[in-house]
């Protein structure tokens, strides 16, 4: 008898535990909460993706993924939380979608050895990979972000920006100053004239940034906002008739949701983007044939083709890619974090491999190595039609001032590596 | 005139409009404190609650949709139909009436004689279980809010631009004339009629002298036949009205989403001030803490401390009124001799 409880014990454990072959991919993802508007579809096509590769191709070289879900409500301490509820799972690679819980985890993560990849937000200086072993932002970043707006206004403006003056309003918070030392050193170089304008989180109250611009007159108004922030400010920017062609937000300020609110009004208002918008993509015929008319979808599949929703599955995708390149390098299907990580830093995007993955012309082709964990920080240009409902890409990827970044990249990662002991690798 | 002059004007009169959304929130706090001791945390979730059911009644929205299609394998969203505005808000209405019998019936029924940190912590409980049933029932996307009482009579939005060219010529190149939203001016007419009747309520009114009763003495109302229950029912419905119109207001502004609950904060100082048991107060207080704040970031924050003051300001200003004056402007000093 107690030989049979044993067998049976045994068993349980066994069914309970993870399957050792599956691909265990964590979504901390905020479907609740005031930032649920974005989060939401950002976790579906996370989600979609990964279905689609089960579905479609029985998972990644062969291994089954398995994703586990866990709710941050866009909150510091409950990311953590997930991250430390998850990772005995045998995650493979954590995407915060925070850049407050990315800074949290960047210590913890390293320890365990498990990579993080903030796509687009988190610590930008975490791209040099000489300092930061588990850290990857590719393929672009904030400080990208914000010379990718100079660039695009120089190239409005023949190339001269001398004496022009340019706002930035931002969320007073660590995300929302991040482009403030990149525009400052830009302003040094192009001669612009440079006006701050912080507003306190949440960000429903912005009257005061708002007359202030329109007594200003910026020629631009540059926007780093987030949740209701951005909703506020396009409605704000309607409301004292500014140019809405003129007003241009990073890439977490340009969702539909972002805009819809404000009305027909907010036709013409412009956002960064390192990827494609809408669902003109093979992948989507794919996603609707084995995700969604199956019954599998991670929402209600009316999300499909939206802003965030693209950026969560072109996430999950550069993590299938990392997680197919580390199997490729080790030679086997059951890879670990430490395989991942080292996928991660030989991956390379070709126009190619984006093709025949259904996404042609959908992102920027790029290689990470040990050195360069950042990507080649490409960044295009969209604009709203609000009558016809969508985005539309108005300018191409084009490089940034690598230069300009990449010395301040070294400055901020080689105070981050004195101040932790880091010794630089990649030799 | 200066232009420096000039926009100070416009700032404080921003700063007026400003404190009249503040004081919206404010007041339904007011009513509920001012009746039962109660300090209603979940008054910010209430406004999101309203306006999300508002907008759901408009659009025809099915409410639970993803509950019942997960459970019975349907894809229902919508009736089909859209909603007159003046239907959706009456429906409205009498849903907050139904929360309000709710919330006393199975909440606060069974905490009378509690300590008030108790009922306190009961609000904090009730804001979270009303967020999770708004996201259930109505979903976590924004929504847009558009209220029309008849065809082209809507909600405005926008600067209004009889005032701003009006204005135009009191100043020089530099002055572009006051910009005041006409949403605002609403917000700001909005308020004062809704004082006034809730005033009007109080004082001309059986159940609002009864409310006044029991504000007063819960046991001193008992004895005289006052229905504690009752009037804890239309307490927290008045309240639960104001926590529509707010919503409205705010929801106008920014879409309807879930950061609308965080209105709150915004009441907070405003109450602080006003004092937590005056309806006028609350109007008062919203007032001084909206000019106050606008003026500040204006004259001193954003030309010398870098900017984004007003939050800073709005709480700085209510606790120097705490410390001389710990009852607000307007609240009762309460006396309690051993």
């Amino acid at each position: 008898m107690k030989m049979k409880f044993a067998t049976m014990a045994v068993a349980a454990v066994m069914a309970a535990g993870p399957v050792m072959a599956d691909l265990v991919f964590p979504s901390l993802s905020y479907r609740t909460g005031p930032y649920a508007a974005s989060g939401i579809p950002f976790a579906d096509g996370y989600a979609d993706y990964f279905t689609l590769l089960n579905e479609r191709d029985g998972g990644i070289g062969g291994a089954p993924v398995r994703m586990v879900e866990c709710e941050t409500g866009y909150n510091t301490e409950k990311g953590v939380e997930c991250y430390e509820s998850t990772k005995g799972e045998g995650a493979l690679v954590y995407q915060p979608l925070s850049t407050g819980i990315t800074y949290q985890l960047i210590p913890k993560a390293t320890a365990d050895g498990i990579p993080i990849h903030s796509m687009g937000y988190g610590r930008t200086s975490a791209s040099n990979g000489t300092v930061f072993s588990h850290v990857f932002n590719y393929p672009a970043n904030y400080w990208d972000g914000a010379s990718g707006a100079i660039n695009y206004l120089l190239e409005e403006n023949g190339g001269n920006l001398d004496g022009k003056k340019i706002a930035l309003i931002y969320h007073n918070s660590a995300y929302g100053k991040e482009p403030i030392r990149t525009l400052e050193e830009l302003q040094k170089q192009h001669g612009f004239e440079l006006t701050l304008l912080p507003v306190d989180h949440p960000g429903q109250e912005q009257k005061s940034q708002w007359l202030q611009i329109r007594r200003d007159r910026p020629d631009y108004v540059v926007m780093w906002g987030w949740g209701v922030m951005n909703q506020v400010a396009v409605q704000e920017a309607v409301n004292i008739r500014y140019p809405m062609e003129n007003f241009i937000g990073v890439w977490w300020s340009g969702s539909e949701a972002d805009v819809i609110p404000a009305g027909a009004a907010a036709n013409g208002y412009k956002a960064l983007t390192f990827h494609g918008v809408g669902k003109d993509y093979p992948v989507y015929d794919d996603i609707q044939k084995f995700v969604l008319d199956a019954g599998k979808a991670a929402g209600a599949g009316d999300q499909i083709g939206t802003v965030q929703y693209n950026r969560g599955m072109y996430a999950a995708m550069l993590a299938a890619e990392a997680a197919r390149t580390a199997q490729e390098i080790h030679g086997t299907a059951d890879i670990t974090p430490a395989m991942m990580r080292d996928g991660m830093e030989a991956l390379e995007i070709t126009e190619e491999k984006m093709a025949a993955l259904g996404l042609p012309n959908y992102g920027p082709a790029f290689k990470v190595s040990c050195e360069q964990h950042g990507g080649p920080g490409l960044v295009g240009v969209t604009q709203w039609d609000a009558a016809a409902q969508q985005w539309n890409v108005i300018s191409d990827y084009k490089p940034t001032d690598r230069e300009l970044i990449g010395r301040l990249i070294e400055e901020d990662s080689a105070a981050y590596a004195a101040e932790n002991n880091i010794e630089p690798r990649c030799n | 005139m200066s232009e420096a002059f000039l926009y100070t004007v416009e700032v404080f009169l921003n700063g007026l409009m400003a404190g009249v959304l503040y004081a919206l929130v404010a007041l339904g706090f007011v009513l509920i404190y001012k009746a039962s001791g109660i300090f209603n945390f979940a008054q910010g979730v209430m406004a999101l609650f309203a306006a999300m059911t508002l907008v759901g009644f408009q659009n025809g929205q099915v409410p639970f949709a993803h509950l019942i299609n997960a459970t019975f394998g349907l894809h229902v969203t919508t009736f089909g139909w859209n909603l007159h505005s003046t239907v959706a808000v009456f429906l409205t209405v009498l849903v907050m009436i139904a929360l309000a019998w709710a919330v006393q019936r199975f909440v606060f029924r069974h905490l009378v004689g509690q300590e008030p940190i108790i009922l306190f912590m009961a609000t904090i409980g009730l804001a979270y279980f009303l967020e999770g049933v708004a996201d259930l029932m109505w979903g976590s996307e924004i929504k847009t809010l558009d209220l029309c009482w008849a065809v082209g009579a809507c909600l405005p939005q926008g600067g209004n631009l009889w005032i701003e060219q009006a204005t135009e010529g009191l100043g020089g190149e530099g002055f572009y004339g006051f910009f005041i939203d006409s949403l605002d001016i609403v917000a700001a007419l909005v308020a004062m009629v809704l004082v006034a009747a809730l005033v009007a309520f109080a004082q001309y009114t059986k159940q609002g002298r009864a409310m006044r009763a029991v504000a007063d003495d819960h046991q001193a109302a008992l004895s005289v036949g006052v229905s504690l229950n009752f009037i804890w029912i239309l307490v927290w419905s008045l309240a639960g009205f104001v926590a529509l119109v707010a919503g409205i207001m705010w929801g106008a502004k920014s879409g309807v989403q879930f950061s609308l609950s965080l209105i709150a904060l915004k009441a907070l100082p405003v109450l602080m001030l006003g004092g937590f048991t005056s309806i006028p107060g609350a109007i008062v207080g919203g007032l001084i803490i909206g000019v106050g704040e606008k003026l500040f970031e204006f004259l001193i924050g954003a030309p010398f401390l870098g900017g984004a003051t007003e939050n800073w300001f709005a709480y700085m200003l209510a606790l120097v009124f705490l410390v001389f004056r710990p009852q607000g402007l307007f609240g009762e000093k309460i006396i309690e001799r051993v």
